[in-house]
Parts: structure tokens; C-alpha cells; sequence
């Protein structure tokens, strides 16, 4: 174990001559039967606690109203499948314009931050300018403080600008987030600087080098932007629930707790309202989880 | 040596730097002016110089949702530095279909807390999945009361935030894993250590900074719960408002005619004062082990 203690080797730096890695040719790597089994029992057991809950959902809004949700022995599969309840939260509340908030809410978030953080991400890590660090700092200073604390004043800002109670209003202070700005800045940062120093020597303008030589190559970044401020803002809950008065206005999320105040009785409606929130959001990820997971791995190996 | 006309920086830069002033910095200052005031949700408000102060010291909910912060912050930490290394460490190896287990494990990550809450609602109900199985087994003789029991209610969203938590620590630690280095294990291996030595002196360590770092995440997001307790509790925190954490007080304050953004801005500052000292704390605990 002599190896593993030497504080000499450093443990957490990545080294760049590691050789590529090869698909189970050392002996310790690869894996016996009985391991691949129980790793694959283990699997899952995970998968059914993390996504059993939302079968069950999605099998209660499918119930049929004849059917009975509250037996003592759970039955996952409806026996009388039914999208009633579906129709049913949609003649109740206006759930599709909720979704179309959201969407909208959503949307400017997303366009919000990709522009924004990459444009200042990129000037901060690779342009030289007076005060370049206290910006940084500014940025970094941010990091400490949890979003609640400036919640309040937050709306009375929005409030002045006469923005209350508009879905703009609730997707104004999200549109460019500090921590968006960081990643953008540590993603641009570890291109080498000779690249830069090649393109100014063929010419180029800072606008040239911010669009062909440093967006390409920070794209797994960007997706996983644009990814968690989609999420983010499908997701929340407390601002467009201080911002929005006018129950016209609701996003879904808060639609969905309005639906179940009013109908704290039904489940199957209550679960028909979730899956419509829900649905979407799975689909988004499920789409674009393949860069989601690229660029979270290429941030891990440069940061 | 400059390569673009000086103005070139700050033209990228401002639009990001306008953000940043008017909605984090100049909202913190206006929380301290705001917390001497008794402004009104809808405009409005004069100076009262520390009387918001004085009330919260006598404030019976603050105590409750504080001591709820407390036992929120304790109860997670240990079971998200854990669990989700584990996890982390069962999806890292390369088998096939891991893609779809990883990808389903980040669902609840994905989900709304509001979606997750309800579901968990019906789950938990006297009449929900939980009870009917537990009587059905025996093991109960009346439904448990999750949703109007004071401390059932709390453990209830605290398992929520735990089950809701893991697919997101548990992607940290594996972009973490994936700089721990190869031939350490590989190394260890050789000397003869099976996956459980390896683990606690191999992976362990190489974590360890990660580890810091996520103990810090998962103390503040308990702080700053909301979602799942205003949703568990039907927006009412509780019997008596006894399940209430601070900021579902911040944000009833906000409401209405009744309602007093100067009293909201006081407990914000209570907040941020409460959510600055585990990361004190957890920051000085790092420092030392890196000398050590």
C-alpha cells in the first residue's frame, strides 16, 4: 500500500502521458460472471427506487375511474386503461398554456445564458483588459451567497422594472447566470494559448477567435448550459411562484400546485397533472443526455 | 500585448456584468436596506429601524423552521456523501446498457421538486403505496400519519431531498472517479488488495477534495429546502406551521395585502448568515486536511 500513501504521486491531478485506456487487458480489469451479476442485481434494485415512483404515477393516471387505486395489494399495470384523466386535468385548468409558459420561460433562459456566459467567458479567460480579475472575483463572489437570500429584493427589483406578474419577469434574472459565466470561463481557458497566438498572427480579430477557434471546441460545455438552464427553469417553482399573481400567467409547476390544491382528492387527476409536467422534461434529457454526459466528463478531465 | 481594440473586452463582457449588478449584487445590498423596512409586496414602505430585529428573536416559526434546518442538514449529509459514491462507483465500469442506468438514475435529478413532491404525496398518503403494503405485510395496524405528523412530515421530505439528491452527487463523483488514477488501482491491486481495500485506500482519498466539496453543496441545499415541505404539507408547513424551514417563511411573507418584504429581507439575512457557517466550517476542515 506503499504506493497509495507516497504523498509524493499526486492522486487528484490527471497526468497527460496516461496511455490510452485499454479495454480489459490488464488482469484486474476485467470482470468474472459472478461480478457481472451482481453488479447487474444491484443495478437493478437502484433503477427500481429511482424511477419505481414514476411507473407508479404514470400507472395511477391511467387508471380507470371504476378502478380501484387504493387496494392493498398495488397492481402497477391498469386493468382499464384510460386517458380521461389527461382530458380531465386539461378541461380543469388551462394546463397547456401552463406548458406554453414554461416553454417560453424556458427558451429565454436558455438563449439568455448561451449567449451571454460564452461571450463573457470567453473575454475573461482569453482577452487581456484592465480590471479583467476583479471582474472575475465579482463573478467568483456571487458563488457564496444562496439564490433565496436575494429572493426579496430580487422581486422588488423586477417589480420596479414593472415586471411583475409577466412571464419575463420571471425568466429575467435567470437569463445570465454567474455560475454559467465560471464554466464558460474554465472551458475556454484550458485551450492552449498558441492557438490564439497562430490566429492573431494570420489576423484575426477577437470576434474571429471567439467564433472559429474558441466556440467549436467548447461546445460540451455550452450543452450542458443550455441543458441544466432548460431544466432549471421547466423545474422551478418559488420565483414564478413570488413573480406570477394572475393564475393566466402560471407556469406549470405552478399550475401543478393549484391543481393539487383543488383536487387533493383525486389522485388520478393530481397524476395525470404531474406526468404532463413531467413527460417533456424526461424527453429533453433522454435526447440530450449523450452530451450532457460528454461534456460533464470533458469538464471533469480539463477543470 | 493586445490583439483587439480596448474596448472589444467589456463589450463581451457587460451584458454578463449588467446581470450580475442588478440581480446579485444590488439585490444583497437592498436585502440589509429592505430588512429596516416594513415594505409591502405591492410597493410602498417606511423606515423602522431594527423593530423586524426584535421580532424575529421572538419568533416562535423561525425557531421551528431553524431547528427543522438543523435536523434536515444533519440527517443528509451523511447519507448523500455516501450513497451517491456508491452508486458512482457501480456505474463507472464500462458494461453494457450502463449509458440507460446512468441515464435513468439521473431522473429524479431531472424531475420538478414539485413533481417529485406530489408523487411522493400519493405515495405517502394514509391510503398511498407505503401504508397499503406496510398493512398488507402486517407490519402495521393503522395507515402512518407521513403527511400530518409533525416529525413524520419532516423525515418524509428529508428522504425526498435524499432520493431526489443521489443522481446528482452521484455524476460529480464520477466525472471525480474518472482523475483517480488507474494505475493507483491498478498498483494496489497487484499488491494484493481486493475492492474493498482499494476502495476505502484507493478511492477514497482520491475523492476526497470532491467530497469536501459535496458535503458544502448538500449542507446549503438543506438550508435552503422548499419545494418538497411546502408541497408534503399542502402549503401549510405543518401542524401548528411547525414543519415550516426558513425559506417557505420568506416566501409566505412575500404574499398579499398582509404581507412584509421588510420582515422577508430580515429572515433572508438570517438565512444567509445560517447557510455561511457549514461552508465555514467544511472550508476550514478542507484547509486542514491539506496541510495534514
Amino acid at each position: 500500500m506503499s504506493v497509495v500513501t507516497d504523498p509524493v504521486r499526486p492522486v487528484e491531478a490527471p497526468s497527460s502521458s496516461t496511455p490510452p485506456r485499454r479495454k480489459g487487458s490488464f488482469g484486474f480489469n476485467s470482470i468474472s460472471p459472478r461480478e457481472r451479476v451482481v453488479r447487474y442485481l444491484l443495478l437493478a434494485f437502484v433503477l427500481l427506487i429511482t424511477i419505481g415512483p414514476f411507473l407508479w404515477q404514470l400507472s395511477t393516471s391511467l387508471k380507470g375511474s371504476g378502478e380501484d387505486i387504493y387496494t392493498r395489494i398495488p397492481r402497477l399495470l391498469p386493468a382499464q386503461p384510460t386517458f380521461d384523466h389527461y382530458k380531465a386535468v386539461a378541461d380543469t385548468i388551462p394546463v397547456w398554456d401552463y406548458a406554453r409558459n414554461s416553454l417560453v420561460v424556458a427558451v429565454l433562459v436558455v438563449g439568455g445564458n448561451v449567449i451571454g456566459a460564452s461571450l463573457a467567458g470567453f473575454a475573461i479567460s482569453r482577452l487581456q483588459f484592465r480590471g479583467r480579475k476583479i471582474v472575475l472575483g465579482l463573478f467568483l463572489a456571487t458563488l457564496v451567497l444562496p439564490g433565496e437570500v436575494t429572493i426579496i429584493s430580487q422581486y422588488v427589483t423586477v417589480r420596479e422594472f414593472g415586471l411583475a406578474n409577466t412571464l419575463f419577469g420571471v425568466a429575467l434574472p435567470g437569463m445570465i447566470g454567474a455560475l454559467n459565466v465560471l464554466l464558460m470561463y474554465n472551458a475556454f481557458r484550458s485551450l492552449p494559448v498558441e492557438v490564439d497566438q497562430a490566429a492573431v498572427v494570420d489576423g484575426a480579430n477577437a470576434w474571429q477567435r471567439f467564433l472559429y477557434i474558441g466556440l467549436p471546441s467548447v461546445r460540451g460545455t455550452i450543452s450542458v448550459i443550455a441543458i441544466f438552464a432548460f431544466i432549471g427553469a421547466w423545474d422551478d417553482f418559488l420565483w414564478p411562484l413570488i413573480v406570477l399573481t394572475d393564475p393566466d400567467k402560471y407556469t406549470l409547476t405552478v399550475g401543478l400546485q393549484y391543481l393539487s390544491g383543488t383536487f387533493s382528492n383525486n389522485p388520478r387527476l393530481i397524476a395525470a397533472g404531474t406526468m404532463i409536467a413531467f413527460v417533456p422534461i424526461v424527453i429533453v434529457f433522454a435526447t440530450l443526455q449523450r452530451f450532457f454526459f460528454k461534456g460533464v466528463e470533458e469538464g471533469a478531465v480539463k477543470g | 500585448m493586445r490583439h483587439q481594440r480596448w474596448f472589444t473586452p467589456w463589450v463581451l463582457v457587460i451584458p454578463a456584468l449588467t446581470w450580475l449588478l442588478v440581480f446579485n449584487l444590488w439585490p444583497s445590498v437592498n436585502t440589509v436596506i429592505l430588512s429596516f423596512t416594513n415594505a409591502k409586496p405591492l410597493g410602498g414602505g417606511t423606515f423602522v429601524g431594527l423593530k423586524n430585529f426584535e421580532t424575529l428573536l421572538h419568533d416562535e416559526q423561525l425557531r421551528w423552521a431553524l431547528l427543522n434546518s438543523v435536523i434536515y442538514m444533519v440527517v443528509c449529509l451523511p447519507f448523500l456523501t455516501v450513497l451517491p459514491l456508491l452508486l458512482a462507483v457501480l456505474v463507472e465500469k464500462k458494461l453494457p446498457g450502463i449509458t440507460f442506468f446512468r441515464t435513468a438514475f439521473y431522473t429524479p435529478v431531472v424531475a420538478s421538486a414539485v413533481v417529485v413532491a406530489l408523487i411522493w404525496q400519493w405515495i405517502l398518503d394514509d391510503r398511498g403505496l407505503v401504508n397499503g403494503l406496510a398493512e398488507k405485510l402486517g407490519v402495521i395496524s393503522g395507515p402512518l400519519p407521513f403527511l400530518s405528523d409533525q416529525w413524520l412530515l419532516l423525515l418524509s421530505a428529508i428522504s425526498l431531498t435524499i432520493w431526489k439528491g443521489l443522481g446528482y452527487y452521484m455524476i460529480i463523483y464520477l466525472a471525480a472517479l474518472g482523475n483517480v488514477g488507474r494505475e493507483l488501482h491498478e498498483a494496489a491491486a497487484v499488491d494484493g488488495a481486493g475492492p474493498l481495500r482499494r476502495f476505502v485506500h484507493v478511492t477514497i482519498p482520491g475523492v476526497r477534495g470532491t467530497m469536501i466539496l459535496i458535503s458544502i453543496l448538500i449542507s446549503v441545499s438543506a438550508l435552503r429546502v422548499f419545494s418538497e415541505l411546502f408541497i408534503l404539507s399542502g402549503g401549510k408547513g405543518g401542524p401548528g406551521g411547525r414543519d415550516n424551514s426558513v425559506v417557505m417563511l420568506i416566501q409566505q411573507y412575500s404574499q398579499g395585502f398582509e404581507g412584509n418584504l421588510g420582515y422577508a429581507s430580515a429572515l433572508s439575512i438570517v438565512l444567509f448568515f445560517v447557510t455561511v457557517v457549514p461552508m465555514l466550517v467544511l472550508a476550514r476542515i478542507n484547509r486542514r486536511g491539506a496541510e495534514a
